[in-house]
């Protein structure tokens, strides 16, 4: 599974740099490294929405306060 | 509020602007040659002897900007009918010659070239005279003096001299491109080559990110330009051209910063290696401290390269204020990362050749970087970042004593003491430009409040240290 988190401007100022570090330290929590690829890219498209995370080709918003939700319910879940 | 510095600038713009018109109304093939026509109309000359020599001049820029002579492999060209031919003057003698009975300029001059008049003033016949400096120096009055053209005075490498017909030349194996004679000429006549057509074909080719995405990479200098507009809004007009989003050569400032410093305190001695021109001048003058210069990749191919691995297909654009940014992006381990490179001046014409008014756009954001990458811009910048890097990696144990050089003659001097092994420092901070990037050829405008701006834009950075901004990209 691949996860990427949009690291441009508009996201980097909603938080996506907090996004990052809390879904490195679940994904060593749950030992699933081998299983999902984390990335970063700049700008998705869809500043609106920020801070945008694709899991595969699917597009989520996710702020920092929700990040443990979202890996749940869309990354360990869909493992 | 002005655009440019000089008229020189204007000029220079006017011919990319209607290069860059043409271009994107894909009719640049069959006008380019009435290019000149539609800059100077009429009869009636306003720079040059007639219109016909303006016209004639004009097309070699129209050349140049559509990239300019293959066969030169310098971005920097001179333009040789346009060179005035200046008085190399050479040794003069001035108004302060007091006509005194010693005479010690005849006596010294071996040539036999100064006569006096009859108010027993020097005259030097420039028949005779080979530019030997010793009636300078011996007139106690320091009544003769040496007039230097405009671009072998600003060309600190001294790269510039004349050729047979009195055109400036440039020697390449001297040049380090650093366009300071670009900016000085007061003809325009030194120019550097532009690449707005690989721009607008990159750009064209990606049909608004259907086929691939178009970076922008913008130096941080930028927050010292465009003084007309918001910051947010020279962003909202890059994306506008077509870009898909613009990142800050900033955050490959900060990447660079803390390898650096890691590379500085295994090392021991460095310099730095951000600015291609510094780079140039230490390989052409000082082979022997090359091993020195730090192994990073500069910030813009740092950045470049994170973005090119993250997404492959895509295509990157540097916009910047340098001119040897253009000879750097043809290195073999650079252009893998950097597809072309443009000047401020550029990208300022880009955005009136498709009528975009920056000031009528909203603000979009601009932030990935820390406040130590975005002060790179200026001179001390990188030396402020490196100490910091160092703090955060835990390696303060190092003694960093850095050597920040504020434009080439300072890294000259610094250079000299390294090789002779007796320079009170460790890490060489090389600057080519006056103030560094925001003294760049490539600038719309210079100013004193530029330092100002760049430190002012560095403390609006969301990260306050360099290991949060590149915490998410390692």
């Amino acid at each position: 599974m691949k996860v990427t988190v949009c690291i441009g401007s508009s996201c980097h100022l909603k938080g996506s740099r907090q996004v990052v570090e809390q879904l490195q330290s679940l994904i060593a929590e749950n030992q699933v490294g081998d299983r999902v690829e984390l990335g970063g890219t700049f700008c998705m498209g869809h500043c609106q929405d920020g801070v945008c995370v694709t899991v595969d080709d699917a597009l989520h918003s996710v702020s920092p306060e929700i990040v443990s939700d979202f890996f749940k319910t869309q990354v360990l879940e869909k493992l | 509020m002005r655009k440019f510095d000089t008229k020189v600038q204007h000029l220079k713009y006017k011919v990319l602007r209607e290069v860059a018109r043409q271009a994107w109304n894909n009719t640049l093939l069959e006008n380019a040659l009435d290019i000149p026509k539609i800059i100077v109309p009429g009869k009636t000359p306003t720079m040059r002897c007639c219109v016909y020599k303006e016209r004639a001049i004009l097309a070699e820029r129209v050349k140049i900007a559509m990239g300019g002579d293959h066969n030169n492999p310098n971005v920097i060209e001179v333009i040789d009918i346009a060179c005035d031919e200046c008085p190399v003057g050479g040794y003069n003698v001035t108004e302060s010659c007091r006509g005194c009975l010693a005479h010690r300029c005849e006596d010294v001059c071996r040539r036999g070239a100064i006569t006096f008049d009859s108010q027993q003033k020097a005259h030097i016949d420039k028949s005779k005279c080979v530019d030997c400096g010793m009636c300078a120096k011996v007139c106690p009055y320091s009544a003769i003096m040496n007039q230097k053209r405009p671009c072998e005075r600003s060309c600190k490498v001294k790269a510039i001299s004349m050729d047979e017909s009195k055109a400036a030349t440039i020697d390449n194996n001297k040049c380090i491109s650093c366009g300071a004679c670009v900016y000085q000429c007061p003809f325009g006549a030194i120019t550097d080559k532009s690449y707005i057509l690989n721009v607008i074909d990159i750009i064209k080719k990606s049909r608004r990110d259907d086929g691939y995405k178009v970076y922008a990479v913008v130096a941080p200098s930028i927050s010292s330009q465009f003084t007309y507009a918001k910051l947010g809004q020279v962003v909202s007009g890059i994306k506008k051209l077509g870009f898909h989003t613009v990142v800050e050569a900033a955050l490959g400032a900060d990447l660079v910063a803390f390898s650096e410093a890691r590379e500085l305190s295994e090392k021991g001695f460095l310099t730095s290696s951000c600015c291609p021109a510094f780079v140039y001048f230490v390989k052409k003058q000082f082979p022997d401290l090359a091993e020195y210069i730090s192994h990073n990749l500069s910030p813009m191919a740092a950045i470049a390269k994170y973005i090119k691995e993250s997404d492959p297909e895509c295509k990157i654009v540097f916009i910047g204020p340098c001119t040897a940014k253009k000879m750097e992006v043809t290195e073999e381990r650079v252009h893998n990362y950097v597809d072309t490179v443009i000047t401020f001046e550029e990208l300022q014409a880009l955005f009136d050749s498709r009528d975009i008014d920056i000031t009528m756009l909203d603000e979009d954001v601009l932030d990935n970087a820390s406040y130590y990458g975005r002060i790179f811009a200026r001179s001390g910048g990188l030396s402020d970042a490196v100490a910091e890097a160092l703090k955060e990696q835990g390696l303060d144990d190092f003694d960093l004593k850095a050597v920040p050089c504020d434009g080439i003659e300072a890294c000259k001097i610094a250079l000299l003491k390294a090789s002779k092994r007796i320079l009170d420092g460790n890490f060489i901070e090389g600057m080519a430009c006056q103030g560094g990037c925001i003294g760049g050829a490539g600038c719309l405008t210079h100013g004193e409040k530029n330092k100002a701006d760049v430190d002012r834009y560095g403390k609006e950075a969301m990260e306050k240290n360099i290991a949060d901004a590149i915490s998410q990209i390692k």
